[in-house]
């Protein structure tokens, strides 16, 4: 499984500029974390909602990364869980009545549910079928959803539509300020939860089974459990994207949920980096502004070009991948082991024999 | 009983076209051991080209061998530019290229030729003997093609020096590249033969599921999972697999749960197959040592 080339931290020993690089990263999540906080203060309410959907798929991207980067299951179906989250939360605003923020964890743990029950055959195949699998289960669901027999409940082809919820407590922020603040909330206790998962016991045996299943079953890991649960918390995390992206958009219907929206997070997940936390962000900063970016070069070429974003897209996530094999954050590591490298170096060389 | 038998046949026609798609990604899983998403944009592509030469007053089967020819050129040429500077890139990369060009096969494809729906000619007339009363000629035809191209293949890998020299090379690089063997082009020349066994099923589908860029998106799925039922590194097995994909897909839409579930019923049947027999039915089993 080494074979899928995950990146390699950089050991975080020696010091860049006078800090050490575990103080670089601290400096940096404050910086992010401020930003986070002031960008719907001076962004338009359409790049509000832009940077809304940023965050929910991270949360979405962080659930397969655990999944696809930590585990080593790759996953081309994540959209279904996505879309199962959105259903729910759908379904239950507006055919019981619950309000929306009851819905997301209800949105969650059926979605845990639902990947810990497709995690148990899906522990019987690897790779390519694993791939395949998915990939059948991503096509599946929006047939199912637009099953006539349940079209009372999930609206059909048509879809579900939900009102956009204010801010409430009389907090002085429009309907998008509040959803992406909403959502901000939410993603950062995921973070955290997810980066200690990663760290602990269970993240270890997540990673041995990734590199080495045999040897980790001969240390005494529970291959079949860790790998089912991991399926099931990665479903977690997407389901709650779901459901999120539900509430934001306003709009749940079968067609937004094709394969495209799953072979997209894949597209993410590897663009941001596997088997790391801040990949998650990057990844869905791609997901989310190249395709705008896209349309807007085909605009530039003139009427015609109506059919060329898809293709622009292609062309740069080719020239992406190129550039950053090992995504983003892959770049930035071996950077950081560059520096830190050229540092120690230049220290030793200042002073000989020391 | 007639009913049935309609229902079986038409499904085999559909199978033929799945199992040629599946022969194409057993070509470039057999040389580099990755499934090309790719595969039916880009026999798409070349679809949309025949038909472009057929418009340009071209008869078909001149058409049919220069679609060939430049598919085979095409893939040669994606694989020695786009691919082969993934060749030490992690797996999760390459597949993401295969996602860049399947957008851009597909977008293209819109842009050029665009989105309206073409009617594509068969090249078995309407009425030949050897129509029978389940099955059109184009179908008797489009399977008969298929099979011969599976015939091909498995000649051209059993008895020929390159074949040879391309199963050698997917096997073992380093021993073949000692013994003179120049790998990258093998791996080159496997991409090449895939696009023209996908260009051959595209030909093939377009005159029952009509020309137009998102033909092949369902079709490549089918291949896929014809090509992991019947066994991926095995020509017979993946275009067994297609036959019965074809008809498993006819009878699950036809008997069981209606043409709105019949994806959903396939699928789930071909996933509980492989979850029992996980390296398809006629798959070699790989044991790997600890």
């Amino acid at each position: 499984m080494t074979a899928l080339g995950y990146t390699q931290a950089a050991a975080p020993t020696r010091q860049v500029a006078g800090l050490s690089v575990s103080a670089w990263r601290r400096i940096g999540l404050g910086a992010a974390l401020a930003l986070a906080l002031i960008v719907p203060f001076w962004a338009s309410s359409y790049h509000t909602f832009q940077f809304t959907l940023v965050v929910v798929y991270a949360i979405a991207l962080m659930g397969l990364n655990l999944l696809t980067g930590y585990n080593g299951q790759i996953s081309l179906g994540h959209g279904a869980f996505y879309a199962i989250g959105a259903y729910v939360t759908a379904v239950l605003v507006q055919k019981a009545g619950v309000p929306y923020w009851a819905t997301v964890p209800v949105a969650g743990l059926v979605c845990l549910g639902a990947g810990f029950l497709f995690g148990l055959p899906a522990l019987r195949l690897e790779g390519l079928y694993l791939a395949l699998a998915t990939f059948a289960l991503a096509l599946v669901t929006p047939q199912i959803l637009k099953f006539k027999n349940f079209a009372t409940w999930t609206g059909g082809v048509q879809g579900i539509l939900m009102d956009k919820p204010d801010a409430p407590w009389g907090l002085p922020l429009d309907s998008d300020q509040w959803l992406y603040f909403f959502c901000l909330a939410l993603a950062l206790p995921l973070f955290w939860a997810a980066r200690n998962l990663v760290a602990s016991r269970t993240g270890r045996a997540m990673v041995a089974i990734r590199d080495h299943p045999v040897a980790a079953a001969t240390m005494g890991v529970s291959t079949a459990l860790t790998k089912s649960l991991t399926f099931g918390v990665s479903a977690f995390y997407t389901g709650i994207a779901g459901s999120l992206g539900g509430i934001v958009v306003g709009f749940v219907a079968p067609d937004s949920f094709s394969i495209l929206l799953s072979l997209s997070f894949l597209v993410g997940v590897v663009v941001g980096g596997l088997a790391s936390i801040w990949g998650a962000l990057f990844g869905a900063l791609f997901v989310v502004f190249v395709p705008n970016y896209a349309d807007q070069i085909s605009d530039l070429l003139g009427e015609r070009a109506k059919a060329l974003p898809w293709a622009i897209y292609g062309v740069l996530l080719i020239a992406f991948m190129y550039l950053m094999p090992t995504g983003v954050v892959g770049m930035l590591r071996t950077a950081a082991a560059r520096l830190v490298e050229g540092a120690g170096r230049g220290r030793s060389l200042g002073k000989p024999g020391a | 009983m007639t009913a049935l038998l309609h229902q079986i046949f038409s499904g085999l026609a559909t199978g033929g076209i799945y199992a040629s798609v599946a022969l194409a990604l057993v070509l470039i899983y057999q040389a580099t051991h990755l499934v090309n998403f790719a595969q039916g944009e880009m026999a798409m592509f070349a679809t949309y080209i025949a038909w472009a030469l057929v418009q340009a007053g071209l008869p078909y089967w001149p058409a049919f061998l220069l679609t060939l020819a430049i598919a085979f050129a095409g893939g040669v040429v994606i694989e020695r530019v786009i691919i082969r500077p993934f060749d030490k890139a992690p797996v999760l990369a390459s597949v993401c290229v295969f996602i860049g060009l399947l957008s851009i096969f597909n977008s293209l494809a819109g842009f050029i030729f665009t989105y309206t729906i073409k009617s594509f000619p068969s090249p078995f007339a309407e009425k030949a003997w050897y129509g029978t009363r389940f099955m059109s000629p184009h179908e008797v035809g489009e399977i008969a093609v298929t099979l011969a191209m599976l015939v091909l293949v498995y000649a051209f890998f059993r008895f020929t020096p390159l074949g040879l020299a391309m199963r050698a090379a997917a096997q073992n690089p380093v021993s073949s590249r000692l013994v003179g063997i120049r790998v990258g082009w093998m791996l080159a020349l496997g991409w090449g033969l895939a696009a023209a066994a996908g260009a051959v099923a595209g030909m093939m589908a377009a005159p029952i599921v009509y020309l137009e860029p998102n033909m092949m998106g369902g079709i490549l799925l089918y291949g896929f999972a014809g090509a992991l039922l019947g066994g991926i590194d095995n020509p017979w097995g993946a275009v067994l697999g297609g036959f019965i994909v074809g008809v498993l897909e006819n009878l699950a839409g036809g008997y069981v749960v209606g043409p709105d579930l019949k994806l959903t019923a396939a699928l789930i049947i071909i996933v509980g197959v492989l979850v029992v027999r996980p390296s398809g039915l006629f798959g070699y089993r790989i044991v790997t040592r600890v």
